[in-house]
Formats: C-alpha cells, sequence, structure tokens
C-alpha cells in the first residue's frame, strides 16, 4: 500500500471518530483512498445501501428520480405529481430542463400539475380525483401527447388504484397514460426512481412510435437531460459528425421520439446511472449496442468522439479526425486563457449519479486536480469507473453526511468545492468557493465544444473571485 | 368521564354487545355517548333505531373538508338520549379508513361532541388493531379502559390476544389499561372455563359472560338493542349485569399477551384442540 493512500486512510479515520461507535462502522465502509488499480480491496466503497438515521444526507427519494430527473424533462407530457401539493410545489422546474415549444400549448415542461390531495382523498382514496384531473388537462391542453402519473407517498400508501385509472383513461383518449410507482419511501435514493421510470417508458412508450425512414447513421443520445442546453451542444457535435439523432432522452425529448429509439443504430450514453437501464433493455430486446461517452472537455470530447465512430464506417471516422482538428484550436485557446489562473488549483466534488467522474477530465485540461469526490447514489459499478479517473490516495465518498463534506474541506483544504443547492450556502458560511455541479449555478452549458468554454469561465469565476478574499475563511 | 374502547375480532358482535350495554346504562341514568369508528357505520344502529345516515367523513366529502362541518349535523340523539356519531369512511378496498377514524375522532374533540355531562364514551372499533388509525381510541389519552369482545372459538381469542398486544404498546406510552374481556357466548365447548383462563392468562378478568339468546337477532332485525325491545327479557338482565359491572369496575391492567405456542397449548389443556 502506497503512502499516499496510507495518509487519505488515517485522514478518514479521524474524520471518523467522531461518531459513536455504530455509526463509524458504517459509515467507514463508504469512505476511502483511492486506488486507481483497483487492487486493493480495502479501497472499494460500499454503495447503494440505506443512509444512517441522523447524519445529514444530501440524497433525494424515488419520485425526486422519475419525476425530477427522467420524465420531467418530456416536453409534450403532461406529468402529475399525484398526491398531496407539496412534493410537486418544491420540485417545481429545480432542474431547468431546456426545451423548445410553446409552453401551455404543445409543451409543458415549466408547467407543474398536482392533484393535491385533501384528508377526503386520503380517507376515500384519490382515484376519482385522479380520473377528473386527466379529463381537465385533456380539455384544457388537447395537444399533449402523453400524461405520466407520479405517484407521492401517500398514494402507495392507500393502495390506490392508479394503473387502473390509467388503464381506463388511455383507451378513452388513445394515448399513453403512465402510472408511475415512485412513492419516496421506495428504495435508498432516487436511484430507483430512476430505475421505475425507465421500465414504465419501456412499457407504455417504447417501440409505440414509427420511424419511416432509416439511415445507417440513426443514433439515440440518452441520459442527457439539457440542463442549461447541454443536450442541444451533444446534438450538435453528433449532427457534425455525420450521425441523425432520431431521439433524444430526456432533456428536450418528445414522446413521439423516445417511441421511435428502438430504431438507432447505437444508443450513446451520457448519464448511466439514470438510463442504462432501458440501455439494456433495448440491447437485450432489439440487439441495440450502447456505449458511454464523455462530453465534459476537450480531452474526453476527443475520445468520446472516436469512440462513437467507431462504431459507423470510415466516413464517420474521417470526420471525428477533422472535427477535432477543427476545434482543437478553439479548445487550445481556452485552455490558454484560463489555465494559468486555475493550474494547481484543487477540487472536491459530490454530485449525483455521473458528474463525480464524468468531470475530472474537464478539470485536468485546466489544470486542475479532483482530490475527493463521490456520489449521492452511486452503484458499485459508477465507483468502478471512478477509481482509475482519480489519482491514488484521493478521497472516495460515498453517501456523504454534511458533517464529512465539511470535514474533509478543513482538511483537505480544496480551491473550490462543486455539488448542489443544499450544500452551496454552507460553503459560502465556510468561505469556500463553490460551484453548483447538478445546475452550473444557473449557468450553461457545459457539455461538448460549446459548453466547454462557459466551464471554464465559470470555474475561473469560482475559483478567482475576488469576493472569497472578503470573507474569512474558517479553519 | 370516562372512555371506553371495545374491541375484538370482527363479526363478535362488538357493536351489538356496546349497544345493548350502553342501553342498560342509558336506562339506568347515566348519559353516554357511543362513537363508531368503522367505514360500515353500524355502530349506533341500533341505539338510532336506523343506520346513521351522517357520518363524519361523508359529511366532510361532501362539504369539501372537515372544517366546513357543523357538528349538530353529525351528533345525532337516539334511545334515552344516548349521543351517537359514526366516523365513517370508504368503501372497502379504497383509501385509507384508519385516516377517518383519526380525523373523525379529532373533530369531535376539538367541536366538543362530548359535553360537560357526558359520563360514559364508548368507542366501538373496527376489527382488529390494523393501523395507527384504528389505535386512536387509546392515543393521547382518550380512552383509558379497553374492553375485549372474544367467545371461545380459536380466532376470537387469537385476535383478543393480538389486540392485548396493541394496547400493551398504548400502555406503555399511555395510561391505557384492560378491564376485561367480555364473552359473548357461540357455546362452544367449555367456553365460561377457556375465557377465564385466557383472561387470567392476559393478566386481566372475564367481566362477563353474555349467553346466546336469539331474543338479540329478534331485536337487532327490528333495528333495536334488547333493552329497548324486550325489556322484561332474561337477556336484558344480562346486560345490565353486563353494564353494572363496567360501571363498577375497578381491575384495570396492563395486560400480558402471550405467545401463539402458549394459545395453543390453552386450547388443548381444555381438550379443545388434540395435541
Amino acid at each position: 500500500m502506497s503512502t499516499a493512500i496510507k495518509e487519505t486512510q488515517k485522514m478518514i479515520e479521524e474524520v471518523l471518530d467522531a461518531y459513536p461507535e455504530k455509526a463509524k462502522k458504517d459509515r467507514a465502509k463508504h469512505l476511502a483512498a483511492n486506488d486507481p488499480t483497483g487492487q486493493c480491496s480495502a479501497c472499494q466503497v460500499k454503495s447503494n445501501v440505506k443512509s444512517r438515521p441522523g447524519v445529514m444526507t444530501v440524497r433525494g427519494c424515488a419520485y425526486a428520480g422519475a419525476k425530477g430527473v427522467v420524465w420531467g424533462p418530456v416536453k409534450d407530457q403532461i406529468t402529475i405529481s399525484h398526491g398531496p401539493v407539496g412534493c410537486g410545489q418544491y420540485s417545481w422546474w429545480s432542474r431547468r430542463n431546456y426545451y423548445n415549444g410553446q409552453t401551455g400549448i404543445d409543451t409543458f415542461g415549466t408547467m407543474h400539475i398536482t392533484t393535491d390531495f385533501q384528508e377526503k382523498d386520503i380517507v376515500y382514496g384519490g382515484d376519482k380525483n385522479l380520473d377528473a384531473a386527466l379529463h381537465e388537462l385533456k380539455e384544457l391542453f388537447p395537444l399533449a401527447k402523453s400524461m405520466g402519473i407520479l405517484s407521492e407517498c401517500p398514494v402507495g400508501l392507500i393502495g390506490d388504484d392508479i394503473e387502473a385509472v390509467s388503464k381506463k383513461t388511455e383507451k378513452e383518449f388513445g394515448m399513453p397514460i403512465v402510472p408511475v410507482r415512485c412513492e419516496g419511501f421506495r428504495g435508498v435514493s432516487q436511484s430507483l426512481g430512476h430505475h421505475i421510470a425507465n421500465d414504465t417508458i419501456r412499457d407504455h412508450i417504447l417501440g409505440k412510435g414509427q420511424l419511416e425512414k432509416f439511415t445507417p447513421y440513426d443514433v439515440a443520445l440518452i441520459g442527457d437531460y439539457n440542463i442549461g442546453g447541454d443536450a442541444w451542444a451533444s446534438r450538435k457535435m453528433l449532427e457534425e459528425l455525420g450521425l441523425r439523432v432520431i431521439a433524444q432522452w430526456t432533456g428536450d425529448a418528445s414522446i413521439n421520439e423516445m417511441g421511435i429509439a428502438h430504431k438507432a443504430k447505437v444508443n450513446l450514453v451520457h448519464c448511466y446511472r439514470s438510463m442504462n437501464y432501458i440501455c439494456r433493455h433495448m440491447e437485450e430486446q432489439y440487439g441495440i449496442p450502447w456505449t458511454e461517452f464523455n462530453f465534459f472537455g476537450p480531452t474526453k470530447i476527443y475520445q468520446s468522439l472516436r469512440k462513437i465512430a467507431s462504431y459507423f464506417d470510415d466516413s464517420i471516422k474521417e470526420k471525428a479526425e477533422k472535427m477535432i482538428e477543427k476545434y482543437k484550436t478553439m479548445m487550445d485557446a481556452v485552455i490558454g486563457e484560463f489555465k494559468p489562473g486555475l493550474e494547481g488549483k484543487r477540487v472536491m466534488l459530490y454530485v449525483g449519479g455521473l458528474r463525480p467522474r464524468h468531470t475530472i477530465g474537464a478539470y485536468e485540461d485546466l489544470g486542475m486536480e479532483v482530490v475527493a469526490s463521490g456520489y449521492e447514489f452511486g452503484h458499485s459499478d459508477d465507483y468502478k469507473r471512478t477509481y482509475p479517473e482519480m489519482k491514488e490516495g484521493a478521497v472516495i465518498m460515498d453517501d456523504a453526511t454534511l458533517y464529512e463534506l465539511e470535514e474533509f474541506t478543513r482538511r483537505l483544504s480544496p480551491d473550490m468545492v462543486g455539488s448542489g443547492i443544499k450544500e452551496k450556502y454552507s460553503y459560502h458560511k465556510l468561505g469556500v468557493p463553490f460551484r453548483q455541479m447538478h445546475s452550473w449555478d444557473y449557468s450553461g452549458p457545459y457539455h461538448g465544444f460549446d459548453g466547454f468554454p462557459v466551464f471554464a469561465r465559470d470555474m475561473d469565476m469560482t475559483v478567482n473571485s475576488p469576493t472569497w478574499g472578503l470573507i474569512r475563511r474558517k479553519k | 368521564m370516562r372512555q371506553i374502547a371495545i374491541y375484538g375480532k370482527g363479526g363478535i358482535g362488538k357493536s351489538t354487545t356496546t349497544q345493548n350495554l350502553v342501553a342498560a346504562l342509558a336506562e339506568a341514568g347515566r348519559k353516554c355517548m357511543i362513537i363508531g369508528c368503522d367505514p360500515k357505520a353500524d355502530s349506533t344502529r341500533l341505539i338510532l333505531n336506523r343506520k346513521a345516515q351522517n357520518t363524519v367523513m361523508d359529511m366532510a366529502r361532501e362539504k369539501g373538508t372537515v372544517e366546513d362541518l357543523e357538528l349538530e349535523e353529525v351528533l345525532l340523539h337516539g334511545f334515552k338520549g344516548i349521543k351517537c356519531a359514526e366516523s365513517g369512511g370508504p368503501e372497502p378496498g379504497v383509501g385509507c379508513a384508519g385516516r377517518g377514524v383519526i380525523t373523525a375522532i379529532n373533530f369531535l374533540e376539538e367541536n366538543g361532541a362530548y359535553g360537560e355531562d357526558t359520563e360514559f364514551v364508548f368507542y366501538d372499533v373496527l376489527g382488529d388493531v390494523v393501523c395507527g388509525g384504528f389505535a386512536m381510541p387509546i392515543r393521547e389519552g382518550k380512552a383509558k379502559e379497553i374492553y375485549i369482545v372474544t367467545s371461545g372459538e380459536m380466532m376470537a381469542m387469537y385476535a383478543a390476544n393480538n389486540i392485548s398486544r396493541g394496547v400493551l404498546k398504548y400502555a406503555q406510552s399511555g395510561g391505557v389499561r384492560l378491564g376485561g374481556l367480555i364473552c359473548n357466548s357461540r357455546k362452544t365447548d367449555k367456553e365460561f372455563e377457556l375465557i377465564s383462563e385466557l383472561a387470567a392468562k392476559l393478566g386481566t378478568q372475564m367481566i362477563h359472560f353474555v349467553p346466546r339468546d336469539n331474543e338479540v337477532q329478534r331485536a337487532e332485525l327490528r333495528r333495536k338493542t334488547v333493552i329497548d325491545y324486550a325489556p322484561d327479557h332474561p337477556q336484558a338482565d344480562e346486560y345490565r349485569e353486563l353494564a353494572r359491572k363496567i360501571a363498577d369496575n375497578k381491575n384495570f391492567v396492563i395486560p400480558t399477551p402471550i405467545t401463539m405456542d402458549e394459545l395453543e397449548r390453552l386450547l388443548m389443556d381444555y381438550g379443545i384442540m388434540e395435541s
């Protein structure tokens, strides 16, 4: 075992010392010093298990995963938060999934619908309420292509038969009415919500759309939620590469394109965690290969373009090389502008299920080093993909607690921390430069050639803002 | 004011027994109230001589919310001035009846339904303790006394034991106590001895053995208690006796529920079950 690993392990033990015995034993399994080779068994973290009560986990719930992540961005579906008003209200447009369309006419992304359960709906069941809501929505928004019923906790507790209502209404309206059993108490994090949502897409949407003309270059862009326009930046590149994007999941997605995705030649997967399920299904059911790619930062972009091109003929491979050549000058210029101010700066990340590993390359392109990274809801396959991306002895943390995040920050003294809205203000109080890495702090896009200049500028703005000098950093 | 909850296996005769004993108390001049905690809303039929039309939850559903409801709309008066209210709730298989019980009891309490002169409030609760809602009458210092209606049938005894476990839970966190078992006879073998023994095992008493008599059914068909329909019948005296024993009861315990094995052994010891 190397000194770097030993030192980090010692630091982790010191952090853990503050816990009572049982909590310490439990949390120890989720924190490790990185071994890029994956050989050191003590360096593997445990993941995707129930959070320890009382430790202030950052995780969300199954409803958050199904509605907030997977179904929410689908633009011509009306997504109903079925249950009391809170879940819908507090998840209203929180992820900025951009889309084209006339909101309220043919698209409904920024609109939120809830059945607003009252006491009587709990006691007598909410089915009638739901049925009435579906009919009202059909009349109000005749151009909606589908309606999704996303269950909140009480619906599962009282055992409402939303499937029966869906079935009946689906026949009546002649369009998909999708019951999604994503009650928040199910599973250990939002991760199960992604899986449940994938399954409902499989059962109600996939394979139902018609694609008339085929080309050998048809691909589906899977797991890009178009936060700040990310999916558009990626789509543009795939088109320049000579590919035809027949479906985009689920940022700026339409029900029709999700229904024809099974006609793609290859599924290109950005967020593996939230969408690997449907890709595996399409692989088994329709024989469509899938491949992961990473459009954060030029190094990963070049690798990914070549990887994607390898699934196609030489004309595409040539285009990939031409694209790399064409954009390299621009990318180098970005690096030339921002690297001097960012070189050697150290980053700590704690995000959801993809960015803790996918953004590492982009930081490295700017000369920065990710010294700690972790997932809210990653599984062991996510961590396996992460170990090789990070330096030996870096901190790997699973389902980190607020205490651990603060403590690691104090001990590692990173030059910036990238995490979410819940963490943002506690870091501001600590006087540590902070960037939201779920929402890009309302900036973006960060994906692709369009995204990297924005990413580089934002990181520079974060790390080198003179504001931080005005705050006394707590030690 | 004494608040009393009556539990027991579904179909054991909780509602019939409760209404007859309350009728006997009222006949003796005591001021009583019955709150039906069952979506079927049949806990007050024999007192009102008709099925309660306006339950708390049905009225709340009609008006939109429980806040729009007036107490007079759901608080009815029956035989000898007995106050009656039903929680009401959904049809079988939908919604959450337990939440209905919680809402209804809170409404009645907040609106002063019990009044100042009421001496006895009886909660007639559906079946077994199936969820938190049906435990509402024994939570938060509402009913402090529980009586469990049972018979010598194994499943009724099983339910009685199970309910005792629920009572035990709330006895530890609140002040609720078991006042005894009421044996509503099904004429099973050695029923008197068996239930007396079960009561002893649970740390309580068999407060009364109500013999089986068809006069109860005859009265029920006329939507009446035996006290009301045939006050001179010997069965009416049985209910008067039960009422007197409950009124005078001083024996309140934290129950000591037994295991399934112990229950089976009991049935074997009395020769009901072959070993």
